[in-house]
């Protein structure tokens, strides 16, 4: 079964306990800055907006790159970085209209969300108190998809 | 059905597997001019650099994936297209027949057209053969004299440098990259190369080459004289479409599409750096020579080849460059619109620099230095044609609330 994380930023407290486990899962660090999920704060309504890749079907970044270095994992449908194949280009990091495949430097490398691939379940979701993040069935969130590449349809209010 | 793609790069390969996909029965057959597996030319600067073997170039690393997906790889070359008979004329003297065509040829480096551009010891920096011969005569000490530095002059000097040569990078114009970066973000990249030891001359060109005793002389006139173990040319690409005359296909700058990626002649499609589409921002028509634009077209063209009607939704000009360590990018219409509004911040002392630009609501181009956390974004907002509402004004104020924006206009989440 295809899963995916569901983000609900009305439940977020911003304790960024998801972007501490991510670091630690990822990076055995608690420097969140390392995080694949990143929970942002708008000051003015006081919200926060967790958010990471919505492993989309489209997969910008993959078709993008040069080098087979993002490979899609057939069980969970998750797009996911071969970190020895990843000669560190950064094309998906532009080609990803989501923001959310990053390069970072210590590796040379980029990272991406790849809902713990390997694991038994993704840590950021394990780690919420508050039910912001859950790993539910793909379709789910088909809605939220939808939503996602707002520039795609015209009908999108976002958009002309 | 049968399908020819001609050329192995990214747009031949995506589109072929795409076919594969939408075409279960298919015959497809993927033509490499180059004689070489399928790879990569983006990869070219991390083989120079000596981060992977040449193997680490090739597009796809499973074993036996073309096999596995029936994908036929001939090397060889195509010399002329009968669009009548539905035959490509191969250099092997054979011919293949097609019911649909891909023309996927890529471009090939223009040479400055001065005299001795043809002398032994002048390459260009373009194909995996270029890449063994920088290889072979870059050696610690090797006066290099590089011509261009546009995106792809600028992305090779660390392979160059990591190898010990003396590099001196000559620019036609007074900027480094100028068709993808604006003054100030030139400038940065400038004076960060030359922190780094590159010699830079602008409005410089060479006058000619000669050689004396085997050691290249670039004669930038005035009686100016540098030698050079060898000379890189960087100054541009055309498209590889010397096969097509006489073919009746409609070249402009590349080879004419339609939305479908389709040429003037039905049956006949093409995609990537030899094709010419429309810009999804300014709807004119150009050639735009980077691989994620290569490899979408790949995929719509093949779709198309297989009956599935798609459409390709303009091309949008960016680009990401790594200089000697410092990552800049640029999208879209970066020098701004007539009548538009920009913002930027400038932070020299630490190498970075952020430049918006905006017509009315909506965020139209951007310039970056020493910004690489979620640039994706500027393409959601730019190719999306988000209507930014109340994040114009913030991103006015301060422009690296980027991600921010994205998520608030475009998602309506914040
Ligand atoms: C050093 C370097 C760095 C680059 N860095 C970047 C980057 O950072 N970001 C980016 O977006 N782009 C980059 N590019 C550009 C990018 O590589 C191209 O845009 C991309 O390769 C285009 O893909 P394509 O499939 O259209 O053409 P190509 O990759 O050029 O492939 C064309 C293929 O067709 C073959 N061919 C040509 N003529 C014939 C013929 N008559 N018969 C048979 N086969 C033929 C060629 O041998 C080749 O295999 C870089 C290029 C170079 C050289
Ligand atoms: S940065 Fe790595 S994963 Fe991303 S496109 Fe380049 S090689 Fe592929």
């Amino acid at each position: 079964m295809q899963k995916s994380l569901h983000l609900d930023p009305n439940k977020c407290t911003g304790c960024l306990q998801c972007e501490m486990a991510c670091a630690w899962e990822n990076h055995r660090s608690f420097t969140i800055a390392k995080s694949r999920i990143k929970v942002f704060t708008f000051h003015e309504p006081g919200r926060f907006v967790p958010y990471t890749c919505t492993q989309c079907d489209e997969a910008w970044c993959m078709m993008a790159c040069p080098t087979d270095a993002i490979r899609l994992d057939p069980v969970t449908g998750a797009k996911v970085v071969l970190e020895p194949s990843c000669v560190g280009c950064k094309v998906c990091t532009i080609a990803c209209p989501f923001g959310t495949i990053n390069y970072v430097s210590d590796t040379g490398k980029v990272q991406k969300c790849d809902l713990c691939v390997g694991a038994s379940g993704p840590a950021c979701e394990k780690a919420c108190p508050t039910g912001a993040i859950t790993y539910v069935d793909a379709d789910w969130t088909g809605l939220d998809k939808m939503r996602q590449w707002a520039g795609k349809t015209d009908t999108n209010p976002a958009t002309v | 059905m049968r399908h020819l793609i001609v050329g192995s790069g990214p747009a031949g390969v995506v589109a072929a597997e795409t076919l594969r996909k939408a075409d279960p029965a298919a015959e497809i057959t993927i033509l490499c001019g180059e004689g070489e597996a399928p790879y990569s030319r983006m990869a070219i600067p991390y083989l120079l650099k000596g981060d992977i073997p040449e193997a680490g170039t090739h597009l796809r690393k499973e074993p036996g994936h073309y096999d596995r997906l029936r994908i036929v790889l001939v090397k060889a070359q195509a010399q002329s297209v009968d669009t009548a008979a539905r035959t490509v004329a191969l250099s092997s003297g054979s011919s293949l027949p097609y019911d649909r065509l891909l023309i996927a040829t890529g471009s090939r480096p223009s040479l400055e057209k001065i005299p001795g551009i043809d002398l032994p010891g002048v390459h260009a920096c373009w194909t995996l053969a270029d890449a063994r011969a920088i290889l072979e005569k870059a050696k610690p000490g090797a006066r290099v004299v590089q011509m261009g530095a546009g995106f792809v002059g600028c992305i090779i000097m660390e392979g160059l440098l990591s190898r010990g040569v003396d590099l001196t990078i000559l620019v036609r114009s007074g900027y480094m990259v100028r068709r993808m970066m604006n003054p100030t973000a030139s400038g940065l990249l400038r004076s960060w190369c030359e922190a780094k030891g590159v010699k830079i001359l602008t409005h410089t060109q060479p006058k000619g080459l000669t050689s004396v005793d085997g050691v290249l002389q670039v004669d930038l006139g005035e009686g100016r004289i540098l030698p050079a173990d060898f000379y890189l040319s960087a100054v541009g690409v055309d498209p590889n479409l010397g096969f097509l005359a006489g073919s009746g296909i409609e070249i402009r700058q590349g080879i004419v599409v339609d939305p479908n990626q389709q040429s003037s002649v039905p049956g006949v499609y093409a995609a990537g750096d030899v094709a010419e589409s429309v810009d999804c921002l300014t709807g004119q028509r150009g050639v735009n020579a980077i691989q994620p634009n290569a490899v979408e077209q790949g995929r719509i063209a093949a779709l198309n080849m297989a009956g599935r009607p798609a459409a390709f939704k303009g091309s949008l000009v960016f680009n990401v460059l790594t200089t000697l360590g410092l990552v800049s990018s640029s999208f879209g219409l970066w020098e701004g619109v007539p009548g538009g509004e920009s913002t930027e911040v400038v932070d020299p002392s630490h190498w970075r620099y952020l430049n918006l630009q905006f017509d009315g609501e909506r965020l139209v181009g951007a310039n970056s230095v020493g910004f690489t956390n979620h640039v994706g974004a500027l393409r959601g907002l730019i190719e999306g044609r988000v209507k930014l509402g109340v994040w114009k004004a913030r991103l006015m104020q301060d422009p690296t609330q980027v991600m921010q924006a994205y998520l608030g206009a475009a998602q309506k989440l914040g």
